[in-house]
């Protein structure tokens, strides 16, 4: 019976519960503000930089991820990445002023240096808005790349322009399948406002922030070089991600990756980043160790310019010669900010819904600001800080969310086991929906979350310790209740357009074109059936490699399934049409090779609504 | 000789003195093109592209720098650019599939890759968020802003031929140019097809001139206006909306009816890109420029509205007769030959009377 009572407790909470989850945040010019981006309550959360008590609560869109402020401190302009719209808000008043439209999941938002137009970059569209804010009209869109999500102006030089603007993305593009990833940092000449240049990063997927020294001279991005091609078993050798930097502009003369890792001692998922305005000290979070690391830029920029400075991002003994110091803070620390004058550091702790105030001279946490929230933790929110969490892998070196970034996937295929290098070469699967669509693994031979979860992740990734008991039950739970982010295909009053209708048709039909009929196995509804588009088995579609344990492959979710590319299960197909193109000659993987190219068209347009 | 004194003759002075004239600079592999053959040319502010057969080049700060298929490009054979006047970026027709080049980066559809109806793209333009495309099998269209493709063919349009060879976008209205099926208009608004043909079907002889379109193997739109104008090679056509004029090298200053493009700058003074030189048409007075096509000497013809012939004394000329495309720079020109590319600067002196 208390069991039960716990259990009734236990939903009520996990339907009712509210937690802040800060993601970014930004300090008023005259220092004496805070605004906080709250991911979790829809809010713009105002601080009192003295006091550390909150002074405001602005609600803005749907899960809202990036945030500007002007240079006069009077308008704040916030990302709300699931409404693709921005809010403006009148700091003075702390209200909500206008809602400008966005792409796909705006996220990163950055100003040029007279406020005049607003650079948004949309992560599912992968591009840049640029919002000319005096209409409010997006004027354009730049390409960037998948995934587009941070952006950072230049800082304005002497007649007031900000002469350039960084974005980076988080998934790498989308290349030969086994090839090494590659990512950029895209410049965009803010006079002109046309994309200038792209700085490539070989070896990169997941790219975060990205600052820019008072300067202009120099640039620092956080990112990830995942070894995504050879057996997770060489984690022993800190083999399994490089959490680094990339640093560009003037002062390196190019760009160099260098290394935030040390020997048994690893700076899991770097993601923000600030540079001291004397450009003396860069700080660093690692959302998955939950620390912040203060970088020597000195020393960092002359490892760059070093003759050695294309082979140190593999040397864990260099990041020691510039890293100053690790100063701990909340869980799954994300965005940074730092005081105009650069002696205190204000680090958004999404986890534990808190800011941590770091005196950056005495190097430590001297305050800490309460968010507010639910304070007792549900176990799918106790679940979502062991996700995050890279504590269970050997020396913490990395964790769930280093390849499900954001809870979503990294655009890569992995050579995960210690089978051989080369065998059974698998995509990194979408987690949306993914609760209740046992069996797991690509090859279906994990019953439940929990064995998928478990004693597994700790054999064939963590190589330490692993999750069990109400851990794992918890972990499971916030699999479970990962929300499923909006659609961005469907028209809005749920109905289809023609060609996805079409689609829809193609997707259900038991005949081909000639008439004949089509056997059920052969249907594309037959297997991708239900709720999730998946009957939950494993089938043989004929896309099996030699080096594939074996040609039975469980029947993906569908799921949002636009967002996942590559696709099949090593990742091979770059697109979904290459599904069907290059991958399916016998029709194996449904009936398509009757299908005229717009018929096809139609099929996918209807792919992408589900 | 004698032919030469008679033109001069013949012609007023006046309609020689308005038409533009060039001093012309010849960028060949020569002097950094990776090939002569030049397909297409594109002008970005100072920057110029070259749609070669081997290659994309880019000419800037006096340097010619080539993309290849190792760079990303779709196919070495590029047949058509377009630039997006708004991102500067530039999309790339070639015989496999369609590129996009922005900022040093080259994305590539195909169409095993994407929705794209055919890799083999002969045209392409941008509208606003729309990038319109000619290809083999029927009209593609990409919204940019979600990623969908909208193909165009025999089944949902009036093309009964889906060799399409070129596209131009107006705001309201987009022309294809259907080798071998005419004109296709799409109305933005309706968003429905309509198609213009050769009201003497496919006869090479023309029956009713200025009835309609001159002649259903088209190779060149360009709108401009709410001007179309049209390319055969039959001669051309200029369709105001009501009214179909058509121009013949019988009657007209073309110097022939082979013409592979068609480009206006305001839709009357327009540019021709034929087998036997560039031409230019004022909307009254006509002018050709190219290598005599007997001694290969620099030549500059100008034709008046009457009719009237002069020779312009030049020293210089584009590359070749043979002229696939043309691309302005302010008041420059460039021009895409068959034996390379061509920058056409403008000479103000008053031509001396002779």
């Amino acid at each position: 019976m208390l069991r039960l009572a716990l259990l009734t407790v236990g939903f009520a909470l996990a339907a009712t519960a509210q937690y802040p989850s800060p993601v970014d945040l930004r300090v008023s010019p005259d220092a004496r503000r805070l605004y906080i981006v709250c991911q979790g309550t829809d809010e713009l959360v105002v601080a009192d930089t003295k006091s550390k008590s909150i002074v405001g609560r602005v609600k803005v869109g749907h899960v809202p991820r990036g945030i500007a402020i002007t240079n006069d401190g009077q308008r704040v302009y916030v990302t709300n990445s699931w409404a693709d719209t921005v809010t403006e808000v009148d700091t003075a008043t702390l209200r909500a002023l206008r809602t400008l439209p966005a792409g796909f999941e705006p996220s990163g938002a950055a100003l040029d240096a007279r406020g005049a137009f607003l650079y948004v970059a949309n992560r599912i569209s992968n591009d840049i808005s640029v919002i000319d804010l005096a209409t409010g009209a997006v004027l354009k869109r730049l390409v960037a790349a998948r995934g587009a999500s941070y952006i950072v102006a230049s800082p304005a030089n002497s007649h007031g322009f900000a002469t350039h603007i960084y974005a980076t993305h988080i998934y790498p593009k989308i290349g030969k399948h086994c090839a090494p990833p590659e990512s950029e940092i895209m410049e965009i000449d803010a006079t002109r406002q046309v994309v200038s240049t792209r700085l490539p990063l070989g070896n990169v997927a997941g790219v975060f922030h990205v600052a820019i020294s008072q300067d202009g001279r120099l640039g620092i991005a956080t990112m990830l070089r995942p070894k995504n091609l050879v057996p997770l078993a060489h984690v022993e050798h800190g083999w399994a991600f490089g959490d680094s930097i990339a640093v560009f502009g003037e002062d390196i003369g190019g760009v160099v990756e260098l290394p935030l890792d040390e020997l048994e001692r690893y700076f899991s998922l770097p993601f923000g980043v600030a540079i001291a305005p004397d450009k003396s000290k860069a700080y660093l979070s690692a959302s998955g160790s939950n620390e912040v690391a203060i970088l020597d830029l000195n020393r960092v920029i002359a490892a760059a310019r070093s003759p050695r400075r294309n082979d140190l991002i593999n040397d864990l003994s260099v990041s020691g010669t510039y890293v100053l110091a690790h100063v701990p803070v909340g869980r799954n620390p994300r965005g940074i900010a730092l005081s105009g004058d650069g002696r205190i550091l204000y680090v958004a702790n999404r986890l534990d819904d808190t800011v941590s105030v770091i005196d950056t001279t005495a190097r430590k946490v001297t305050g800490t600001i309460a968010l507010g929230g639910t304070e007792i933790l549900t176990r799918e929110r106790r679940g979502e800080r062991l996700f995050y969490s890279s504590k269970y892998a050997f020396q913490g070196q990395f964790g769930c969310a280093s390849c499900h970034l954001d809870s979503t996937i990294d655009g890569l295929h992995w050579d995960l086991e210690p089978d051989g290098f080369g065998q059974d070469i698998l995509d990194n699967r979408a987690l949306e929906d993914v609760g209740e669509t046992p069996p797991y693994k690509w090859n279906g031979s994990n019953p439940d979350l929990q064995t998928e979860c478990g004693p597994r992740t700790e054999r064939f990734f963590f190589r330490s310790a692993g999750f069990a008991g109400q851990d794992l039950e918890d972990l499971v739970s916030y699999i479970k209740s990962i929300p499923l982010r909006p659609n961005r295909y469907r028209l809005p009053n749920g109905e289809l357009t023609p060609a996805q209708e079409r689609g829809k048709a193609i997707f259900e039909r038991s005949q081909r074109k000639d008439g004949s009929p089509i056997d059920d196995t052969q249907r594309c509804a037959f297997c991708h059936s239900g709720k999730y588009y998946t009957n939950q088995a494993t089938f043989d579609v004929g896309t099996g490699k030699p080096t594939d344990r074996s040609p039975l492959f469980d029947v993906p979710q569908l799921t949002n399934v636009a967002l996942t590319a590559p696709y099949m299960h090593d990742g091979a197909a770059r697109t979904l049409e290459e599904i069907w193109t290059v991958f399916n000659p016998k029709d194996t993987h449904g009936v398509t090779n009757d299908l005229a190219k717009d018929e096809l068209n139609d099929l996918i347009e209807f792919l992408k609504t589900l | 000789m004698r032919i030469a004194i008679i033109l001069c003759w013949l012609v007023p002075f006046a309609a020689a003195q308005h038409m533009p004239r060039y001093r012309w600079e010849n960028f060949t592999t020569a002097n950094g093109l990776p090939n002569d053959r030049v397909y297409s040319v594109a002008v970005d502010g100072d920057r110029i592209w070259a749609g070669t057969d081997n290659g994309l080049a880019l000419y800037e700060k006096g340097k010619w720098r080539t993309f290849t298929t190792a760079d990303g490009l779709a196919h070495r054979a590029v047949l058509s650019l377009s630039l997006d006047k708004r991102t500067h970026d530039l999309w790339i027709a070639t015989m496999g599939g369609l590129s996009r080049y922005s900022a040093g980066r080259i994305d590539t559809f195909t169409q095993l890759t994407s929705g794209l109806a055919n890799d083999v793209v002969y045209g392409v333009t941008v509208q606003g968020d729309y990038v319109w495309v000619a290809t083999a099998a029927g009209a593609s269209r990409l919204d940019t802003r979600t990623g969908q493709w909208s193909l165009f063919n025999e089944r949902n349009t009036p093309m009964y031929e889906i060799w399409t060879y070129a596209v131009s976008a107006g705001e309201d209205k987009v022309y294809y140019a259907v080798w071998g099926g005419g004109v296709l208009e799409y109305d933005v608004k309706t968003e429905r097809w309509k198609d213009y043909n050769d009201p003497d079907g496919e006869n090479e002889i023309v029956l009713f001139k200025d009835q309609g379109l001159i002649h259903e193997i088209t190779t060149s739109v360009s709108y401009v206006n709410k001007i179309l104008w049209v390319a055969t090679y039959f001669g051309a056509s200029r369709y105001d909306g009501r009214n179909w004029r058509n121009f013949l090298d019988k009657d007209s200053g073309l110097p022939s009816n082979f013409l592979n493009q068609v480009k206006t700058l305001d839709g009357t003074r327009t540019w021709f890109a034929t087998d036997k030189g560039l031409a230019y048409f004022d909307g009254a007075n006509w002018a050709v420029y190219r290598p005599a096509l007997d001694t290969h000497q620099p030549e500059m013809l100008v034709r008046d509205e009457k009719g009237n012939l002069r020779r312009v004394p030049v020293e210089t000329a584009p590359a070749h007769n043979y002229v696939f495309g043309v691309d302005f720079q302010g008041d420059d020109i460039w021009v895409a030959t068959a034996k390379g590319l061509s920058h056409g600067i403008p000479i103000h002196e008053e031509i001396t009377q002779k």
